[in-house]
């Protein structure tokens, strides 16, 4: 999907004009760097502008309108030493929420998948359409009724019920199947059979063929998918909060909204823990990119 | 492998069995070459699936139901079989999905549907039982001049009960919430009073003043019936007899209290009225028909909010679509440049909004819009007191100007990839017929586009209408609607009006909530069906 390295960027400058007239050289290329600019002003400047609130000594949001004008660290102090709002755990809990959803998202999917696009059988283009239909209807739409469910599974296991982290994993992996199984069905379909009738041959069985062949094959889908679930489930406000009661079992999301929800006293501390909140999902956003954008290609030409 | 992919449909009967043999010695094969480990995995597996089965159903029967046990029972019996009989491989492969998607997709979907149709909410939510019971504690005296019970507190499996020894006969006799009192047969005994009783563990007298709000709100009730009064104590060593003020006539169907003789009688829609139009505090839940839907289209206080949140729910999914989209394509055609250098880095840096929690973004940008501190106002614009997210009509562009913000790097990333895919012949070809590059834009490239991407617009359509985190982080739904009865604003989509309507403030009303889940599923159902028809992305399903 990405024909644009820059060796290829190298090569082509080079073959097509080394020195234009400044003229030619700003109607072709140069007004291109003028958009660039504006838009790393536009895109860059909130995020800036957090991590220099994060770090401006008093933190109401009058005193963190001059950017970088005094640094202090007060402010992540003051993020750990809540312990009505305990940061550290809330760090915690979304990155064990996220992961383990996220991870069991895939392989629920993957499972579904392969299936999906290996098998005949009765039922199977049914299957497909039921799962558009489903993802029609996000979760965020039934929240009383999840709510409910909850508080009367709770009856029986109280270890899933309301208020209990387990719970809200097994509500996100209801979803899972309903958001992301048509993307994959996509990339596993230009995967090519004849790999897995060969393998067939040799003796495999469908489960090895599975692990063993198949998953690597679409490892990138995986990690897209992967990644996608595991930014949903991490943004997730409604459910979360809805389902998590005590502070301490909260996640970021829903932890952090209580430092701008009541009053904006303590901006400095929100940013604080923004700037921290942001570092996983940013971090393998930019370094799984050129899988997202493949895999994003990919389900955009199904 | 037992489900090849079939070249031809078997034609005769005989065919079509030998098939069915093939297919099933192919099974058997497959299941023998498994590994002994792959059997234990799964008969462990099944073994804790079918444990906590039994025990789900058990402990339901005890509550005496049946329809849930029911399926338990039959799902669990259901998922043995897929597992421990050969072949039926589709099935092995969707079955862990399958059920975690019916039980908290499809069948929360339809419990919304149920929900709907229900008054369930504050003051109505549980059974008329309950309700009877809640409405006799609430309204308890005590009884003057009534025996005192000696008790003592005692403890089992979490819960507290009351050992109390009555004052004239010397019977034992012990109970709980919600459990009558009952005789015990050997009770400890320390001279008249009794002490403990088999069974359970007799709370010391610090346990007992750390639970001294649970101990206190304890209520046994005396007999099954519970006009005859509850055991009440406040210091954990003495009970008295309460009575309700109100007396519940089962036969009869109705309340009536005691001190004013006013006569509650069900009003069909899960309280007791009485003649004059007073309800008592705590209803329970009851079908009400297509009540609430009525409600959300007639009532004039929930059909205006709920109209114009309606109208701008569509106006903000298109817009947002429409302006992230445009913003989108323009700048991968801008970057899709070959001669242009350090594209990389524009791109690194255009893709961080995308990658930024999107919470977090709503949040940070509300701050940024504050009408007396942002960064907007006082910097920016120089200390002017604009009202971003206090305007209606202001709040609106500001919460769609954050989402282009949001918004623009996904679709550059997918315009770029759309662009760079395109078949480079059918653009030379426009080329060699002398058309302008904005011709072969316009004409070719364009549409070729559209094609690839339309399915992504209509899912980004999607998910902006229910888009909640972006509303409720940056305006909470508001500037409020002055002359709504239910929790709504100005800026509100559909899906943050339910929650608040759900679970915002005192009155919290889940029967409207999930109506109006289901009227927008049904909108999004249906335009997402139609947009769907309209790429053909339903013919490729094959």
């Amino acid at each position: 999907m990405e024909a644009t390295s820059p060796a290829a960027d190298s090569r082509g400058n080079g073959a097509a004009a080394p020195r234009r007239p400044f003229r030619r050289y700003f109607r072709e290329t140069g007004w291109r760097h003028i958009v660039g600019v504006v838009m790393l002003l536009f895109s860059a400047f909130p995020l800036v502008y957090v991590l220099s609130a994060s770090v401006a000594p008093g933190g109401t949001l009058l005193s963190t309108n001059g950017l970088f004008s005094e640094v202090s660290f007060q402010n992540y102090i003051d993020l750990f030493s809540n312990p009505i709002r305990p940061y550290a755990a809330w760090y915690v809990n979304t990155l064990v929420i996220g992961l383990s959803a996220a991870l069991g998202s895939v392989f629920l999917c993957a499972l579904a998948a392969y299936s999906f696009s290996r098998m005949r059988f009765r039922g199977r283009r049914g299957g497909l359409l039921t799962l558009l239909l489903v993802q029609m209807f996000p979760q965020l739409l039934a929240v009383v009724a999840i709510f409910l469910l909850l508080s009367s599974i709770g009856d029986i296991f109280p270890a899933l019920g309301l208020n209990s982290q387990l719970g809200l994993i097994m509500i996100y992996l209801g979803g899972a199947l309903g958001a992301n199984t048509f993307l994959m069905y996509g990339f596993f379909n230009t995967v090519p059979s004849e790999i897995d009738e060969a393998a067939k041959i040799d003796g495999a069985g469908h489960a090895r063929i599975f692990f063993t062949i198949i998953l690597r094959l679409v490892a990138p889908i995986l990690a897209v998918i992967g990644l996608l679930a595991f930014i949903g489930i991490t943004g997730d406000f409604l459910i979360a909060s809805t389902v998590l009661i005590d502070p301490d079992k909260q996640t970021l999301a829903v932890g952090l909204y209580q430092y701008v929800s009541t009053d904006a006293k303590e901006w400095g501390v929100f940013a604080a823990g923004a700037v921290l909140a942001a570092i996983v999902p940013v971090v393998l956003f930019l370094s799984l990119q050129r899988f997202i954008v493949g895999g994003l290609t990919a389900g955009s030409g199904k | 492998m037992t489900a090849p992919i079939l070249d031809k449909p078997p034609t005769s009967p005989a065919e079509r069995a030998a098939q069915r043999r093939q297919k099933r010695a192919a099974a058997y094969a497959e299941a023998a070459s498994l590994g002994w480990k792959v059997w234990v995995a799964k008969i462990v597996m099944l073994g804790i699936i079918d444990a906590l089965a039994v025990y789900a159903i058990l402990v339901l029967v005890g509550q005496g139901q049946w329809l849930v046990p029911l399926i338990i029972g039959v799902v669990a019996v259901v998922v043995n079989v897929i597992y421990l009989r050969p072949g039926m491989l589709p099935a092995k492969y969707l079955t862990p999905g399958l059920i975690f998607l019916f039980i908290f997709q499809i069948f929360v979907v339809l419990f919304s549907a149920y929900i709907a149709f229900t008054n369930y909410g504050t003051g109505h939510n549980s059974t008329k039982e309950d309700a009877v019971n809640a409405l006799l504690l609430q309204s308890q005296t005590r009884v003057e001049n009534s025996p005192i019970y000696p008790v003592s507190v005692l403890e089992r499996a979490g819960d507290f009960f009351l050992l109390a020894t009555d004052p004239k006969t010397n019977q034992v006799y012990v109970g709980g919430e919600n459990r009558p009192l009952e005789k015990v047969a050997h009770p400890e005994m320390s001279g008249d009073t009794a002490t403990g009783a088999p069974g359970y563990r007799t709370l010391s007298f610090g346990e007992i003043a750390q639970n001294q709000d649970a101990i206190g709100n304890l209520s046994v009730p005396l007999t099954k019936d519970p006009n005859d009064g509850y055991l009440k104590t406040t210091d954990g060593s003495n009970a008295y007899v309460f009575l309700s003020t109100l007396k519940w006539d089962p036969k009869a169907d109705t309340m009536t209290d005691t001190k004013t003789g006013t006569v509650y009688y069900d009003n069909g829609h899960g309280s007791f009225q009485a003649k004059d139009g007073q309800k008592l505090e705590v209803g329970w839940s009851v079908w009400v028909g297509f009540e609430n839907f009525v409600r959300a289209f007639s009532d004039q206080s929930i059909r205006g909010p709920f109209f114009a949140v309606l109208v701008w729910t569509f106006a903000f999914a298109i817009l947002s679509v429409g302006t992230t989209f445009i913003l989108g394509l323009f700048l991968a055609i801008v970057f899709n440049d070959p001669r242009m250098k350090s594209k990389k880095y524009y791109r690194v840096v255009m893709i961080l909004p995308y990658a930024f929690p999107a919470f977090l973004s709503a949040l940070v940008w509300a701050g940024l819009f504050n009408t007396d501190f942002g960064f907007i106002n006082q910097v920016l614009l120089g200390g002017a007191s604009i009202p971003w997210l206090t305007d209606p009509w202001l709040a609106k562009f500001a919460i769609l100007f954050t989402n282009l913000w949001l918004g623009f790097p996904y679709m550059f990333l997918v315009c770029t990839g759309a662009l760079q895919s395109l078949p480079e012949d059918v653009v030379e070809a426009g080329r060699m017929d002398g058309a302008s590059v904005w011709q072969i834009f316009r004409h070719l490239k364009f549409p070729l586009l559209l094609v690839a991407v339309a399915p992504l617009l209509i899912s980004s359509f999607a998910f902006n209408f229910n888009n909640f985190n972006l509303i409720y982080m940056m305006t909470n739904g508001g500037p409020q609607f002055a002359d709504a009865s239910i929790n709504a604003g100005a800026t509100d989509l559909l899906i943050s009006m339910v929650y608040k309507v759900a679970f915002v403030g005192a009155n919290r009303d889940y029967g409207l909530a999930s109506a109006f889940s289901i009227i927008i599923f049904l909108l999004v159902a249906g335009i997402s069906w139609l947009g769907f028809r309209q790429t053909k992305v339903l013919e490729e399903l094959n």
